[in-house]
Order: C-alpha cells, then structure tokens, then sequence
C-alpha cells in the first residue's frame, strides 16, 4: 500500500519546525499571566499540525491501530480531566504525565524489537536504553506521586534503613544492564532493565512526601521530555527531540523555581525525607504540650469579624478539601458590604501545587485585585485586625523563621502572628501536610474555630449578617 | 534517513539552551499552569507511537504500537484539558461573569 497523500521527508520536516516554533510560543505565553491562555492554545494548534502531517504521511496500512489508540484515548481522558474536581488537579498532571513517560518507554521498547532481527546497533541502542530508564522512572514516579496524592497511600515520606543504599544499587544495576542491553542486544536483558527502572522510579518517590511531591511532579514532568527527546533520536525524528529537549530543559528549570518558592534546594527534597524527622516532631510536641489552646464559637467570632477595619483571609488545603471557596467569597462580600476592608492572602505554595488558592477563588470569583501575594500581604498584617486562616496550617507556622531545627525552617510564610487576631478554621488539632506542630495554634490571640472550613465558614457567614 | 546523528546533537543541544532562555521569570500562580501546559507538549511523543504503529511487524509490535498511541493521546489529551481549566481563572472578569451555557438553557432562551 502506498500513502494517498505523498509528503516528502523535507516537507514534513519543514511542518515540524512549524510546529516547534509553536511550542517554544507556547512555553513562552505560559510564563505571563496576560497571554497564559493564549499560550495554551498556540501549543495545541503545534501538536494538531505535527500530528495530522506525520499521520498523512505514514504508510497507511496500520491506521487502524492508531485510530482505535487515539480514539479510545480521547474517550478516557477528556471526561477524566473535565470531571476531576479543582482539588485533585496536581494529580491529574502526574498521571497524564505517567502515561507520557510509559508512552515513551514502551515507543523504544518497540523499536527495539522491531530492529532485533537485523541487529541494534550501539548509536540506537544508547537513546532506546535512555528512553525506555526515563521513561520507566518518570510513570512509575508519576503514579506514586498520584497515589500519595489522592491519599491511596501515606502522603508523607516512607523510609527505611538503608533506603539510599537499596535505591543506589538499583541505579547501579540499570546502568550495568543498559550497558549490558546495548553491547549485547538481548529480549530478557530489556524486559529485566524496563522492570528495575520502574523500580527505581518508585524508589526515587517513595521517601518524598508533603508538600515536596508537587515539586517532585515537576522533575518528573522534565524527566519525560528527555524520554521524549530520546525517542527522538531513536526514530530519527526532529520535532520529538526539540519538543521533548525544551520541556526537559524549561521542566528541569521551573522545578527549581518551585523549590525555590518554598525554600528547599532540590537534592533536599529528594534526598532530604522531608518530615520524616520524628524525633524533631516529637521533641517539638514534647514542648507544646501542657499549653492550651483557645477555642471560640461562631457567633463571638463573627462578631469580631464584622466588627473590624480590616481582614485578611488565608487559604490553605482544608479550603479546597472541603470545596470551600465560595462561601469564603461570599463571607468577604458580606464583610464588605458592612465596611469592612477584606482582601486574601495567598502563599505561593498552599495547597497542594503552587497557584492552587489563586485558582480556586479565581473560580469563586474572588476579585483578581484582591488577591495578595506574600510580599504584599505581610506588608499589610501588622495593620490587619483579623486573620483568617482556613484549613492552612505550615505556611503560616512561625517555625520556619524561628525554629532551625524545624524541617520547614527556612521556608518563606505568611507573617499572619503580626496581626491583633488571628483565627484558624481546622478540622482538628492535626499538625499540617508537613508533620510540624505550629507553635502559633497555642498563642494567646489566636483562637480556634474546629470543624469542616465550609460549615465553619456558612456559620460565620449567617451570624455576620445576623450582627 | 534524512538527518545524521550530528544534525540532531546540534538541534538537541541548541533547543535545551533555548528551553532554559525561554522561560526566564515566571510568577509563582503560574508554577503549576505551566508545568501542566509543559506536561500536554511532551505528549507529542504520539507522533513516535504513530511511526512505530506504521512499521509494526507482528502482533507483538502491533499491540505496542497500539498501547503507545493509546498513552501519548491521554498525555495530550488530559493536558491540554486540565491546562485549560487551570488558566480559566485568567479570563478577564466580565468574561466570566457571562452566564454558563447549561444543558437546555439554550431552548429556553431562543425560541
């Protein structure tokens, strides 16, 4: 059979420098607030040109295959990503970049069967073991990032003794076996290298936790780019290599600026077992019990509410969990419409992903103004009456500035102890994502509200506008 | 082929310098959006699982083949979608504020 429609090897690659000019836009407008959407957009239109040209000019006899693939993939990934609720966003992103990863490993995986029959030679064999390690480690990574995630499994670090020497000598067999698998081509030798670098990617996750496991997606998705870059060189294909080079590259760089905003360098966080340290946990519980905390009811704190200039409220994770947002906007507008100044504080890494709050009350439709940022916003406490913190816990925790033993000493929060008042809206006394107590649940101005962020919240809201 | 080894060191080499260029300073709120727009590019990996569908000899290869594009349409798929509802929170606010279309609405406003 031949092609109906014929496309020169030149012509589809000049298509495909198309098609990467698109995608280095894309990268580009995704980095501005103003042109984000846009961005998204001229990323599509690179992808549907790349494809729709290399499927014209493949030989059609198989195209039922990918017809079938495409199709049956379309069906399960747009209800899948329209119904996930906001939450669980950051999960999504580490599955559909799993199965990016496994797409790529099993690509090369292909190939390498494909040219068995006739010899792999070396200058192949290099970029298919890559891509198919890469590959292995970004999908299995990814998955037990989701797991923890989606609270399948602990979200916090699991450890072990001796887990970095169990992790080391499985990173040394893959590479002993690659080597292995591309001087002396062999099936089993490939299928035992595919099977220990999934084991390693899982290795590579399983001691990360908390709030790290965002940033922890973030090399994974760069991981994948190089898969895809390497499958690039393995088919001999100009727009894998540069599509999957400039995710890897930009990937690689976006991941350390996601550290960064939480103050934690990237060997820490993949390395570091970040609130694995029980001892520090139980030396700092030690020293907190016997303080009391204040807990108040609705009503009294609503009428503090409703009776100051100004308040600032702070979102966290429990906000989100319990689909909160709206009433909180609807408390600020009821705030508002008595006089009230009211604007959000937002920590850049709240939540479970950076930008989460942002896009939760965006969603509400908190006005984008008065969304602050933490610079802004700790300018504004100490002349703020009210804070209040919902469902947040460790990026308002006073630790990180005072406490060098704290593992989350040195993180950038929310100075929310230099405002008059401070409440927190919580389900229990439970310490936050990270495992650390926080010293400022237990201080005289604070007091607790407990219960579900948006039961507490439509109580506050029926008794502001009752006061 | 049409390209030698070297050709595509020199393309590999050049687009990882313009990846690190391309985004210098990105605001915090945009971490997460870019890393899932980032995320649905790389999932043009389906173009390798469509060549690799093309020259599939066997069932084995096939079945591969099959369960490569199968994995690279969801990688692209779900990306863009969950991007795009990400980014929604950057419509303008009289954008938003528009009515959502809801199913049946349409046949109770026209008529």
């Amino acid at each position: 059979m031949t092609a109906a429609v014929h496309i020169s090897a030149n012509a589809l690659t000049a298509v495909y420098l198309v098609s990467a000019v698109c995608f280095i836009l894309a990268l580009k407008a995704l980095s501005s607030p103003r042109t984000a959407r846009y961005g998204n957009l001229v990323g599509v239109a690179g992808m549907v040109i790349a494809i729709v040209f290399t499927f014209l000019a493949q030989d059609p006899g198989h195209d039922w295959v990918i017809g079938a693939g495409m199709g049956l993939g379309a069906l399960v990934a747009v209800p899948a990503a329209r119904k996930v609720p906001m939450t669980a966003m950051p999960q999504m992103v580490a599955i559909f970049n799993g199965v990016g990863g496994l797409a790529a490993a099993v690509i090369s995986l292909a190939e390498y069967l494909h040219d068995l029959p006739s010899g792999v030679p070396a200058q192949k064999g290099v970029p298919i073991v890559f891509a198919l390690v890469v590959g292995c480690v970004s999908f299995a990574g990814s998955m037990l990032a989701f797991a923890k995630l989606q609270e399948l499994m602990t979200g916090r670090p699991v450890v072990y003794p001796g887990q970095q020497i169990v992790n080391g000598v499985i990173g040394v067999a893959v590479v002993s076996l690659g080597v292995v698998v591309v001087v002396t081509p062999h099936l089993v030798a490939i299928t035992l290298l595919a099977i220990l670098s999934l084991a390693l990617g899982a290795g590579i996750v399983l001691p990360v936790g908390g709030a790290d496991t965002p940033v922890l997606i973030s090399l994974l998705n760069s991981f994948t780019g190089l898969a895809v870059a390497a499958d690039g060189f393995v088919l001999d294909n100009v727009i894998l290599i540069i599509a999957g080079t400039l995710v890897g590259a930009s990937g690689a760089l976006l991941t350390k600026m996601m550290s960064d905003a939480m103050g934690r360098s990237l060997p820490n966080i993949v390395f570091g077992a970040f609130g694995a340290a029980p001892a520090v946990g139980a030396e700092a519980g030690a020293q907190l019990e016997g303080r009391t905390v204040r807990s108040g009811d609705a009503r009294d704190i609503a009428t503090l509410l409703a009776y100051s200039r100004k308040v600032m409220i702070v979102p966290g994770y429990g906000l989100a969990v319990a689909q909160a947002q709206h009433v909180a906007v609807e408390l600020a507008r009821a705030l508002e419409a008595r006089g009230v100044e009211v604007a959000y504080a937002i920590h850049p890494v709240a939540g479970r992903m950076p930008g989460h709050m942002n896009v939760l009350l965006a969603d509400a439709n908190a006005p984008y103004e008065d969304l602050k940022e933490m610079d802004q916003a700790n300018d504004e406490f100490p002349s703020t009456d009210v804070v209040l913190v919902v469902g947040a816990n460790d990026v308002v925790n006073p630790a990180a500035r005072a406490d060098p033993t704290s593992p989350i000493y040195g993180m950038p929060i929310l100075n929310v102890d230099s405002a008059a008042n401070v409440i927190f809206l919580k389900r229990s006394m439970r310490p936050g994502f990270s495992g650390v107590d926080n010293a400022l649940l237990y201080d005289p101005k604070t007091t607790l509200l407990f219960g579900d962020a948006k039961d507490s919240l439509t109580k506050l809201l029926a008794d502001v506008k009752s006061s | 082929m049409i390209s030698d080894a070297v050709d595509l060191l020199v393309i590999f080499v050049l687009a990882a310098f313009l990846g690190f260029e391309v985004i210098s300073k990105v605001p915090s709120i945009l971490h997460t959006p870019l890393m899932s727009g980032s995320n649905a590019i790389h999932g043009i990996i389906l173009v390798g699982a469509m060549i690799i569908a093309s020259q599939a000899q066997g069932t084995v290869q096939l079945a591969l083949a099959f369960v490569a594009v199968f994995l690279a349409t969801l990688n692209i798929v779900g990306g863009v979608v969950v991007t795009d509802r990400m980014l929604d929170m950057f419509k303008s606010r009289q954008q938003r504020k528009a009515p959502e279309p809801r199913d049946g609405a349409k046949s109770d406003s026209n008529s």
